[in-house]
């Protein structure tokens, strides 16, 4: 063990962790940020997807000491200091994102990662981007419409509220 | 409604507040003697169940009995409610039901005794007791079956919306002094236009509890209905784009700590011995348990128990299957389709004479399907987190039957029932797999050895290799045709019934002699409920067989169901209607094929039509057409998106799914080597929704499934000629 220092959510935060830890139990278990999810431990599913200086990562499989030095962003740090959501979850809820939900912590932050670095990609690129994380209810339709309409491609029909 | 209204009455009190609370109750004296010690209270008539509530705020909200898992539940009632009540569906909340016997979902229970309804025989006896013997009988607090908006929204739901209103409706009419039927009602409001008075729900709410009861109150027809039918946002999702959402995985409990586990591979083994040497040397290790069926390591980390966990060599037990393999257990199922021969089985439908139809049959074929062993795969893997302390024990976690949870908690951690609070979350998916008590079980036992709270979290591998799977099966058949290709006699044998009864048989089709039996294979591994259950076999056994009928014939497959379809219009127009939207019969590039498909279940008629691509090494599924009739849909974003959901889960099935076994254990352990459909795989899908019968109401959560996995191996027949008889398409090469 040893303390490690993070920045996370453009917070500093430090922790007393084994450096071989994985980010996705720090965050979860000593930070108490519980929005990233444990898939499979493997990256294999990208439900614990991070942005570790905005570049997307599995955070199920990088060690904490990785992270030194650098900046975490997870789901709860995305929406604007007022509150105001991100443009990606906007268009997660305008195009009825989410079933279980359990993998869209994970989606939504390779979906951010992808629109920050390409703001207009084609489907390929979105297809490429997002290929790393399953969601079991099968939602990849309305992943693909909500990514387009986020980045100003299209727009789906808005259900009303 | 007339069934409900002979059983049921409706219940109301006030609540601390003032907030007027309307239930269902069932009759005390009820025919059902079975269900009488439980379901009344002495003397009196006793509430059974909460379902909405006006608080002095004018916020109406509706107690879901059900759980949410995806499937847009909470949404859907809370629409029947709403809508009967004439509530503001922006001050509409909505509430989980506790795990609580008050909350027994009587509706389902009353359409398992109502002799043209079936319900899944969903509820293991995973403990003892009479409480759990009553869930058996009667399905409580149950989501699944795909039943929670036909059973519990028709039938409960609406019922306690227009009873609510007619008693706001009343004690409005008491105050104001005026005849109740100058009275209005809307968007939570109280209203008499010839006064002027118009007043919030939340005026009367006390005054309302205190009306006499309707007996049977008076429900919307549909052209009068304002929220159901309309495409409504999920309540559910704002908290599931920003990470707020709390899943039974996200249990918080002060000073808890976390245990990995691992059973033995082979189902029904024991833990004989186990080498803690290095395992406890490691950081964070609290507790290394042999807990007999498994091992159980306890950490301040839940990483740190799964390291040390992984360090521990464990010794199992011998058990008669740890030479079986995968191949063997094919070959057992064909063994006793063999010895049941012609005339053996038990015997499930028999109509007309289907031997003196095959007499006179002019063509025959014969056929024999396999499916494998499918895993749930759910994305939050199985977990639980429990503290047993002082007499008490608090559970928490995502269960489809949170009453059995609650149940299962109390034998493991003996004590009763009263004395365990359960406390749900939502699932990260459930397709069936969540409605067994096995990690449940397991937690409590965990937190009772080790003495203070523990979360438990399976590992993706223990997941994989421990479910409780959809059964491997193999169908066989025998068609007959006449002279004018007509199919006149279908004859089905095959190695797997779990649930619903009606899976196998096809009573939409006009087929002058069928018969379907079924052999009873004994298996060790667990069975669970799995996504549609049986009809995700049987849906691909009969529209497979069917296609090859067709081309026996010489027609077309969407032309050859229409004849079988023909005396059954409502049928025939889901089926024309997926046609009709795919541009059935016309051109394709080479190599490229349509397949059609229709599986009925559930209570909803579904139709699709797939398209492959077969240009490149492996199959692709290009494009999906669904049309569905679930009688009437409540939330049409929210069904069409349960269709997508259903097709694509049993897409994934069709393409990789494929659990086996060696040497007695699952072979498959992760996400690499039990793969899932993503992204660049998604089919384009165009869905088309048919409100075909107002009064009785299909399910949504499952119906979408079955049809896929013929539409797609239809379609593969149809692209290459090459007819796929087991599933999935990665066993075979179409190179």
């Amino acid at each position: 063990m040893s303390m490690i220092k993070l920045n996370v959510n453009s917070q500093t935060r430090e922790v007393d962790a084994d450096p071989a830890t994985p980010i996705l139990w720090v965050i979860r278990e000593n930070l108490n940020m519980p929005g990233t999810k444990f898939g499979c431990g493997i990256a294999q599913c990208g439900a614990c997807t991070v942005h570790l200086d905005d570049q997307p990562i599995r955070s199920c499989s990088t060690p904490v000491s990785a992270a030194q030095g650098k900046n975490i962003t997870t789901i709860e740090g995305i929406a604007a200091e007022d509150g105001t959501l991100h443009k990606v979850q906007q268009a997660w809820i305008e195009a009825q994102v989410p079933q279980c939900g359990y993998c869209q912590s994970g989606q939504i932050m390779a979906a951010t990662a992808l629109l920050k670095k390409n703001p207009q990609p084609t489907d390929e690129q979105i297809d490429a981007a997002m290929a790393g994380n399953v969601c079991r209810c099968g939602m990849y339709g309305r992943i693909r419409k909500a990514i387009k309409a986020a980045a100003g491609i299209d727009q789906p029909a808005k259900v009303e509220a | 409604m007339g069934k409900w209204s002979r059983r049921a009455f409706i219940g109301a009190g006030v609540v601390a507040g003032g907030a007027l609370v309307v239930g269902v109750a069932v009759r005390q004296g009820n025919p059902i003697d079975k269900l009488s010690p439980l379901l009344t209270n002495g003397e009196n008539e006793q509430l059974l169940n909460a379902w909405v509530k006006v608080d002095t705020d004018n916020i109406v909200t509706a107690v879901i009995p059900h759980v949410e898992m995806g499937q847009g539940v909470y949404t859907a009632l809370a629409q029947m409610l709403a809508d009967e009540m004439d509530a503001d569906w922006s001050k509409v909340q909505i509430l989980e039901a506790p795990a609580d016997m008050q909350y027994v979902s009587d509706s389902i229970a009353r359409d398992f005794l109502a002799p043209d309804l079936q319900v899944p025989a969903l509820l293991e006896p995973t403990v003892a007791g009479g409480i759990l013997e009553l869930a058996q009988a009667m399905g409580l607090q149950f989501t699944g079956g795909s039943y929670s908006v036909r059973a519990t929204g028709q039938r409960a739901m609406r019922t306690a919306g227009a009873a609510a209103r007619e008693m706001l409706v009343a004690a409005a009419a008491s105050e104001w002094q005026v005849p109740e039927s100058e009275i209005t009602t809307a968007d939570s409001m109280v209203s008499h236009a010839k006064s002027g008075k118009s007043e919030p729900f939340a005026t009367f709410a006390s005054a309302a509890a205190e009306q006499s009861l309707p007996a049977k109150p008076k429900l919307k027809s549909p052209e009068n209905y304002k929220i159901m039918g309309q495409p409504k946002a999920r309540l559910d999702i704002p908290e599931k784009v920003d990470g707020s959402a709390v899943f039974g995985i996200d249990a918080d409990v002060p000073g808890m700590k976390y245990a990995a586990v691992k059973a033995p591979p082979v189902v029904g083994a024991t833990v004989e011995s186990m080498d803690t040497t290095t395992a406890k040397t490691m950081p964070g290790v609290l507790q290394i348990l042999n807990m007999g069926d498994f091992v159980a390591v306890v950490a301040d980390g839940y990483w740190q128990a799964q390291q040390a966990l992984n360090t521990i060599d464990a010794k199992y037990s011998k058990t008669e299957n740890d030479s079986l393999d995968q191949d063997a257990i094919f070959t057992r199922y064909a063994t006793y389709l063999d010895e049941a021969g012609e005339d053996g089985g038990d015997m499930q439908t028999e109509e007309g004479d289907v031997a003196k139809g095959f007499a006179n049959a002019t063509t025959k074929v014969e056929a024999e399907y396999k499916v494998p062993f499918l895993a749930h795969a759910t994305m939050e893997p199985m977990n639980c987190t429990a503290w047993v302390r002082d007499g008490k024990c608090d559970v928490w976690s995502g269960h489809q039957a949170p009453v059995n949870a609650r149940q299962a908690a109390a034998d493991a951690a003996g004590l009763p029932f009263e004395d365990v609070t359960y406390h749900n979350a939502y699932l990260g998916g459930g397709f069936g797999r969540r409605s067994d008590s096995d990690a449940i079980i397991m937690a409590t036992r965990i937190a009772k050895a080790a003495g203070y709270p523990v979360k438990m979290i399976w590992s993706r591998e223990e997941d994989t290799a421990q479910d409780h799977y959809r059964p491997s099966a193999t169908s066989r058949f025998r068609g007959g045709l006449d002279k004018d290709g007509k199919l006149v006699s279908w004859d089905n044998i095959h190695t797997h019934l779990f649930d619903p009864k009606d899976a196998p048989t096809v009573p939409y089709y006009n087929i002058a002699s069928h018969r379907i039996r079924k052999v009873d294979v004994p298996m060790h591994l667990r069975f669970g409920p799995w996504r549609s259950v049986d009809h995700s076999q049987h849906g691909f056994f009969i529209e497979s067989f069917v296609d090859e009928m067709a081309h026996a014939a010489g027609k077309d497959g969407y032309l050859f169901r229409r004849e079988l379809l023909a005396e059954s219009p409502r049928h025939l127009k889901v089926l024309e209607t997926a046609a009709k939207m795919s541009d059935w019969g016309s051109a394709l590039p080479e190599k490229h094929g349509r397949g059609i498909a229709f599986v009925p279940s559930f209570g909803s008629i579904v139709a699709q039509v797939a398209e492959v691509d077969m240009t490149g090494p492996k199959p692709k599924v290009t494009k999906v057409y669904i049309a569905a009739d679930p009688g009437f849909v409540v939330n049409p974003d929210g069904f069409t998106a349960q269709m997508e959901s259903g097709m694509v889960y049993g897409l994934t099935a069709v393409l990789y799914g494929d659990i086996t076994v060696k040497d007695g254990a699952v072979q498959q352990s992760n996400f690499h080597d039990y793969k899932m459909l993503r992204i660049d795989e998604m089919p384009e899908v165009e869905v088309a929704l048919i409100n075909g019968d107002h009064e009785r109401l299909g399910g949504g959560g499952e119906p979408g499934l079955p049809p896929i996995a013929p539409a797609v191996t239809n379609a593969v027949f149809a692209a290459t000629g090459k007819r796929v008889r087991e599933l999935p398409l990665s066993k075979h090469s179409f190179a």
